[in-house]
């Protein structure tokens, strides 16, 4: 985390411990302080603030953006076709995949190209009148693959069909700004920008069609009841300040280190193939396959040498199936077993990745022999 | 610190998680993983080896511990060489042990493979069971110290290699001590009942699963007693054990046990508690610890299931790993496909499959 969003939420376990639904004053304060949070981030997302929903991170904006948009959808106008890319993170795949097997919704998927792009032609070719909601990720959590979100998005406007992106991986490289996004749905999740773990946002447009998936006490706009989350709703806007002051500092730097270790891998480990896009992707994310190679054990040596990395989504740990996003992008169930993501942070240089080149190069060969 | 490495195979269970905890205050750095093990899809949370109950203990002993902890999926090939091994026993007629091919296969198999690669000294378990090194560097298995808890049956398919990396850190304890430890390294255990059952069976019976999963069907086939007299229909050889009475859906006014399985005929022979007592067999594939015996005739002991007494014995030794063994005395129910596990003393010899029983 970053220290300013740690200083940031302190007061609020202690001193400023109000409910920000309360009357009395320190409940004013609770709810001054979420008020505040709420116009740093509208402002970063150039939306208004009533646009901006506190959720439990980016798991739960997924949730409610899918479900709440393709209930609300069909109760109001009976559209139950949901179109989404076969790349998305569980949090929206698991969430239509239920929609379809319980609650009757008929889900399709676009077609993905070997880096795992949507191509808005084909977001264009499946709209269909019925179709309720689009979703696609802005960048891949397991292949770092950036897409054309705001093209898709303006083909989904012109249809009038609300468009929800998860910029939970994007946040601290890509800009958020939904009006040039064209999106009406936005997913956050603190901790991938260095805020704490268990917050995070949804962007609703005005005039989204949307229900609850939480009732209770009508908080936050009626779309998300419970109790605010104020210290960690604090962190997350602290930590979104970090990220505005850092964001063209690591534009400018990471690409270099990751670029510089994806050379290496490709020129120095034999049977090793780059996952993703090779440009379009986040400066800090580069991912492989290694033939051969088990990738739980290898993740075990790496950690064994201090090296924290993932092979699908951090997630599923204990649960080594083969990744489904490498399957949908063509690549041999075999090869999909033996995957590593490996993301460069606001601390690392370029010893690093020599360091963890050179460690990689040694636990591969251990493997392979 | 010691400087030295060790992996420690976790289950979640007291014996491994007092293990750990030993070997960390002995100064070793130690490494906890955990095996995920196969099971029939749905069931999970029911393999008693490795629930998400038996993980999260693990892992929570892990933390106490301040050890680092992973897990390693040998699913497929705990599949290809336990559960097929299962299968397939009972289909040939025999009645296959498969904790112990788990030991040969899985844990001094790809767990201790794992802990090589990782760069560990030594593998660990929480079994009952010592080791020691004798002048000439040989090492000997021997009886743990709790002798009702001893483990050493099921570890006599351990090699020289795999006993020169082994540590066992409870040889010298008694159950109520390893306990007592857990208590006082606060460490979180459960209380969990120590079931015998097989892990991928979840709790149901071998029969129901060998149902799903034997690849012939079963073959309904005859019930003679030891003079050839038919007594009834059996439903298939599989679903029958050596020693097994109830079930048999016979009468003939005296209980009668299952003596052997005529895979050939398909035939079941029955017959009085008497008739079951056997005092000579074969066994086939044996591993002998120290290497193979020079004397090729010799007295020992031996067990001939895991809760056997030991049983006097001469053993003979033929040339392809094979031998005949004589009982002192006659004893019930040895089954083919069983281990018989050969001691003298306190030492594990070895032991191997035995084949075929003679009365």
């Amino acid at each position: 985390m970053a220290d300013e969003a740690v200083e940031a939420m302190m007061p609020f376990f202690k001193e400023r411990f109000g409910n920000p639904s309360s009357i009395h004053r320190f409940g004013q304060q609770a709810d001054a302080a979420i008020e505040e949070a709420r116009e740093v981030i509208a402002e970063h997302l150039n939306c208004s603030v009533d646009e901006v929903i506190f959720t439990s991170g980016g798991t739960e904006s997924d949730n409610l953006a899918l479900r709440g948009v393709a209930l609300a959808q069909r109760e109001r106008s009976g559209k139950n076709h949901l179109l989404i890319s076969p790349v998305e993170h569980h949090a929206v795949s698991h969430t239509a995949q239920q929609l379809a097997s319980i609650f009757g919704f008929e889900l399709e998927f676009l077609p993905v190209d070997g880096q795992g792009r949507v191509d808005p032609a084909e977001v264009l070719e499946r709209l269909r009148p019925n179709t309720a909601v689009v979703s696609v990720i802005y960048a891949n959590n397991e292949i770092g693959t950036i897409n054309s979100i705001s093209e898709i998005g303006k083909i989904c406007r012109e249809k009038g069909v609300p468009f929800h992106t998860d910029a939970v991986q994007a946040t601290p490289y890509l800009s958020l700004d939904v009006e040039a996004l064209s999106v009406d749905l936005l997913s956050l999740g603190a901790h991938k920008f260095y805020g704490p773990k268990g917050v995070g946002v949804l962007y609703v447009r005005k005039g989204t069609p949307i229900l609850p998936i939480q009732t209770g006490g009508g908080q936050e706009s009626g779309l998300r009841s419970g109790t605010q989350n104020v210290p960690y709703i604090v962190g997350m806007s602290a930590a979104l300040k970090f990220v505005q002051t850092s964001q063209t500092k690591w534009n400018a730097s990471l690409p270099t280190l990751r670029d510089w270790l994806i050379e290496q891998v490709e020129q120095k480990i034999p049977q090793s193939t780059l996952t993703g896009h090779r440009t379009q992707r986040l400066p800090n994310h580069a991912s492989f396959v290694f033939e051969g190679v088990d990738s739980q054990k290898l993740l075990t040596l790496l950690d064994l040498d201090g090296f924290a990395c993932s092979s699908g989504s951090a997630c599923k740990t204990g649960n080594p199936s083969p990744s489904e996003v490498l399957l949908a992008l063509g690549f041999p169930q075999k090869l999909a077993l033996g995957s590593l993501r490996v993301t460069l942070g606001k601390d690392t240089t370029a010893e690093h990745v020599q360091l963890f080149f050179d460690c990689l190069v040694e636990k591969i060969k251990i493997l392979r022999d | 610190m010691n400087g030295k490495t060790v992996v420690v195979g976790m289950s979640g269970g007291v014996d491994s998680s007092v293990a750990a905890a030993l070997l960390k205050r002995q100064g070793y750095q130690v490494i906890g993983v955990m095996l995920n093990l196969w099971s029939e899809v749905g069931k999970e949370s029911s393999n008693r080896c490795c629930t998400p109950d038996a993980m999260r203990l693990a892992k929570k002993v892990a933390a106490k511990l301040d050890i680092p902890f992973y897990t390693l999926d040998v699913r497929e090939r705990f599949y290809q060489q336990i559960v097929s091994y299962f299968v397939e026993g009972y289909q040939q007629g025999i009645t296959p042990n498969p904790c112990i091919q788990c030991n040969r296969h899985i844990r001094w198999g790809a767990l201790f493979e794992f802990a090589l690669s990782l760069g560990a000294d030594y593998f660990s378990t929480g079994h009952y069971a010592r080791i020691s090194q004798d002048e000439q560097g040989i090492y000997h298995l021997l009886r743990a110290k709790d002798t009702n808890k001893d483990q050493s049956y099921v570890l006599h398919v351990l090699t020289q290699a795999d006993l020169s990396r082994t540590l066992f850190p409870l040889a010298e304890l008694t159950k109520p001590e390893v306990r007592q430890l857990a208590s006082e390294f606060q460490l979180p255990v459960a209380n969990r009942v120590e079931s015998q059952d097989l892990c991928f069976l979840s709790g149901e019976d071998y029969r129901t699963f060998l149902l799903r999963h034997m690849e012939k069907t079963a073959q309904p086939g005859a019930i003679i007693d030891t003079q050839g007299r038919l007594l009834g229909q059996h439903r298939g050889l599989a679903f029958y054990t050596i020693g097994q009475r109830k079930g048999l859906g016979i009468n003939v006014g005296q209980p009668m046990y299952v003596i052997k399985k005529d895979v050939t005929n398909n035939t079941l022979i029955v017959g009085s508690r008497e008739e079951t007592r056997q005092s000579h067999f074969t066994v086939a594939r044996i591993n002998w610890i120290r290497g193979i015996p020079t004397e090729k005739e010799f007295d020992c002991t031996v067990k001939v299931r895991y809760l056997s007494p030991f049983l006097n014995a001469r053993v003979k030794l033929f040339e392809d790993n094979s031998c005949h063994v004589v009982l002192a005395q006659s004893y019930w129910d040895i089954t083919p496909g069983q281990a018989a596990v050969f001691y003298q003393g306190d030492e594990c010899l070895g032991g191997g499959m035995i084949q075929t029983v003679l009365t």
